[in-house]
């Protein structure tokens, strides 16, 4: 199995440091992500979804060390990505790139497109300059664009198709991996299953692997072919996607689940959980989820919950698993 | 009871253009619809198709210049609103008919806290002590569900959580017991485990207190939660309206159908979501005839060139598509 593994976090953390006073005391940490491991398979898009301010875009930015991890390791067919040095991180940056939240603000107003979607090839040192226009007619193509558009600026562009430049410029140099950080949260119900058919049009035609990161289930259930529910910086449960809906063993999952508004309203009892999730700086004791918990039990303020596999993939981090009281 | 004497609120034909150095937006484009007491109804579609401008039409809050109702009428109570002086409306604004503004953030002032904002509405409108204005908020942030009530009561809007704004932007929206409440996408910017307690405080504000709402909103799923009727707006005009179960089980317009295919939803599975091929017209520059032609699948060569009318298919459901005629 492990061949087919493309990217492999190992306990991964990202702590953002507080400080207060004239001295800029410590006073702690933000643990925006807090240990967290999971793996990518070639060719294979995990869903990872939370609500916001769980560290699910920190994760994201971390594996690519646009944020530099606190500790944990990153290993990439392998390789560590937390330890290589500048040269090298470039190189490997041909496998992975990133679609961002919102098209405007990641694109360079003052850029044409076309140049937006040839800078990956310039820095990267790819063909010349005939060959990277072609590259760039065939890419704008590829996303549903026109090549003559390469000259327009971002501002003549609806967000939609400022998502598929997005889209274009990522796949410039041909990654094996993408990490799409809420590509369609930002976009009309009507421009967002076109951008997400895009997306799976791709994935199929290039054999990519996704990190999908979002926080609609509905998106993440029509995408993704495992999920990582993620809680104030951890992992709470982890499963195929029909495991995980069919199945969730997570309250918090439970709760999730059932808070989704459907066209075809389920009937069930809804959880409704109460409160918001905490500060990250200052997470409850024991389990950061018990103060929510609607099945919370005695242990579950005292000792945090580890993630243990509990069927053939599913791995769930809930002390009711544990006790085997489902 | 017949039908007429339930409607509390009533807007026929209104149109609301911008005019601007670069041509007339023309935001609202003839919306007709009639709130019914005690009903949510929801009005539906995509950014820049016109709701949010509908309902500040409906307040008269909108900005002119550039701004004009150029037609149409709003009728509450045996008053038009489109012809009130200034006056009249703050009378009614707020007091009969409150809005539940989009963003919570910028809908509250940044410098006051959440007590005093909710406190000051009152008194504009009613002859109230500080202190009994004072109880009443607490009683109001209590019944949306707020703990602790005096921190944050005192608190300014940025100590507070994004859904602990929107309870507040209610709870403001409430103080003079309103007959009618506008809600401008109150649960957009909200995740979706405070998306469901929102609705939660919606649907018992309809239970216990028996409100009138308009519930605007681009979610259809949002819209079958809710809603008790809706109207689809495309390019400042309603396309359909009919009650909710109505639209998503047999919508009429193939916007509307088309609006309900593109949703990825938790309760199916699909390999490959419909879509809508092209982007949302702009409204300085509406297509001729059905607006919504170049995008349609089934589009007719009479489409591009006449204006479809608005048809009743049954007494509650009306659409306004050429197939149907």
């Amino acid at each position: 199995m492990m061949s087919h593994e493309l990217l492999d976090v190992r306990d991964l953390k990202k702590y953002y440091p507080v400080t207060a006073g004239f001295l800029s005391r410590h006073i702690g940490d933000i643990k925006a992500v807090d240990g967290v491991s999971f793996h990518v398979r070639e060719h294979e898009i995990l869903g990872l979804v939370g609500e916001s301010g769980c560290g699910k875009s920190t994760l994201g930015r971390t594996i690519l060390r646009l944020e530099e991890p606190t500790s944990g390791e990153v290993l990439h067919r392998g390789t560590d990505i937390a330890k290589l040095g500048k040269r090298e991180l470039r190189e490997l940056r041909k496998e992975m790139q990133i679609i961002l939240q919102d098209p405007d603000a990641s694109l360079d107003p003052r850029m044409t497109v076309g140049d937006s979607i040839c800078e990956p090839l310039t820095i990267h040192n790819i063909g010349d300059e005939k060959e990277r226009t072609e590259r760039v007619a065939e890419l704008m193509e590829q996303v549903g664009l026109e090549a003559a558009q390469a000259t327009h600026h971002p501002h003549e562009f609806s967000g939609g198709q400022k998502q598929r430049v997005g889209i274009a410029r990522a796949l410039a140099i041909n990654p094996k991996l993408i990490i799409a950080d809420e590509p369609v949260s930002a976009l009309d119900v009507s421009i967002q299953a076109q951008i997400l058919n895009l997306m799976m049009d791709i994935q199929q035609e290039f054999g990519l692997a996704y990190l999908f990161i979002a926080h609609d289930l509905s998106v993440i259930k029509h995408m993704a072919h495992r999920v990582a529910v993620m809680y104030l910086g951890k992992i709470a449960e982890l499963a195929s996607k029909p495991e995980l809906f069919q199945n969730p063993l997570h309250p918090y999952t439970e709760a999730l689940l059932s808070a989704v508004p459907s066209v075809k309203p389920k009937g069930k009892e809804r959880i409704l959980l109460h409160g918001d999730v905490p500060s990250p700086l200052n997470p409850p004791p024991g389990c950061h989820f018990h103060p929510r918990c609607h099945r919370v039990l005695p242990s579950c303020s005292r000792k945090e919950p580890e993630l243990a596999e509990i069927s053939q993939g599913h791995f769930v981090a809930c002390h009711l698993c544990d006790a085997g009281d489902l | 009871m017949n039908a007429m004497s339930n409607v509390i609120l009533k807007i026929t034909n209104l149109k609301t253009h911008f005019f601007t150095r670069r041509g007339v937006v023309k935001a609202v484009d003839g919306v007709d619809f009639e709130l019914r007491r005690g009903e949510c109804l929801c009005l539906v579609g995509e950014s820049g198709c016109g709701k949010t401008v509908t309902a500040l039409s409906i307040l008269g809050l909108i900005d002119s210049p550039p701004g004009r109702i150029v037609d149409g009428e709003v009728r509450y109570d045996n008053l038009d609103l489109v012809k009130c002086s200034a006056r009249q409306l703050r009378q009614i604004r707020g007091k009969e008919i409150a809005m539940v503004f989009q963003e919570a953030q910028s809908a509250l002032n940044p410098v006051l806290t959440v007590g005093d904002q909710i406190i000051e509405q009152m008194k504009i409108h009613l002859p109230m002590e500080h202190r009994e204005a004072r109880n009443r908020a607490l009683s109001l942030l209590e019944e949306m569900g707020v703990p602790s009530v005096e921190r944050v009561m005192s608190s300014y809007p940025h100590q507070l959580s994004g859904g602990m704004k929107q309870r507040a932007l209610i709870a403001m929206s409430l103080t003079c017991d309103p007959q009618i409440l506008i809600a401008d996408e109150p649960t957009t910017a909200v995740d979706v485990t405070i998306k469901a307690q929102i609705l939660d405080i919606f649907r018992d504000l309809k239970a216990k207190r028996q409100m009138s709402l308009v519930f605007i909103t681009h979610d259809l799923a949002v819209v079958a939660e809710i809603g008790d009727r809706a109207v689809v707006i495309y390019g400042g005009k309603n396309i359909e309206s009919a009650p909710v179960s109505e639209i998503i089980g047999s919508p009429k317009h193939p916007y509307t159908a088309g609006l309900i295919g593109c949703l990825p939803d938790i309760s199916q599975t699909t390999d490959r979501l419909a879509s809508i091929p092209g982007n949302t017209p702009s409204p300085i520059d509406l297509p001729q005839g059905c607006s919504f032609h170049p995008r349609c699948s089934k589009v007719m060569e009479v489409c591009s060139q006449r204006e479809p009318a608005q048809i009743a298919i049954s007494q509650e459901h009306q659409v306004s598509c050429h197939l149907n005629q």
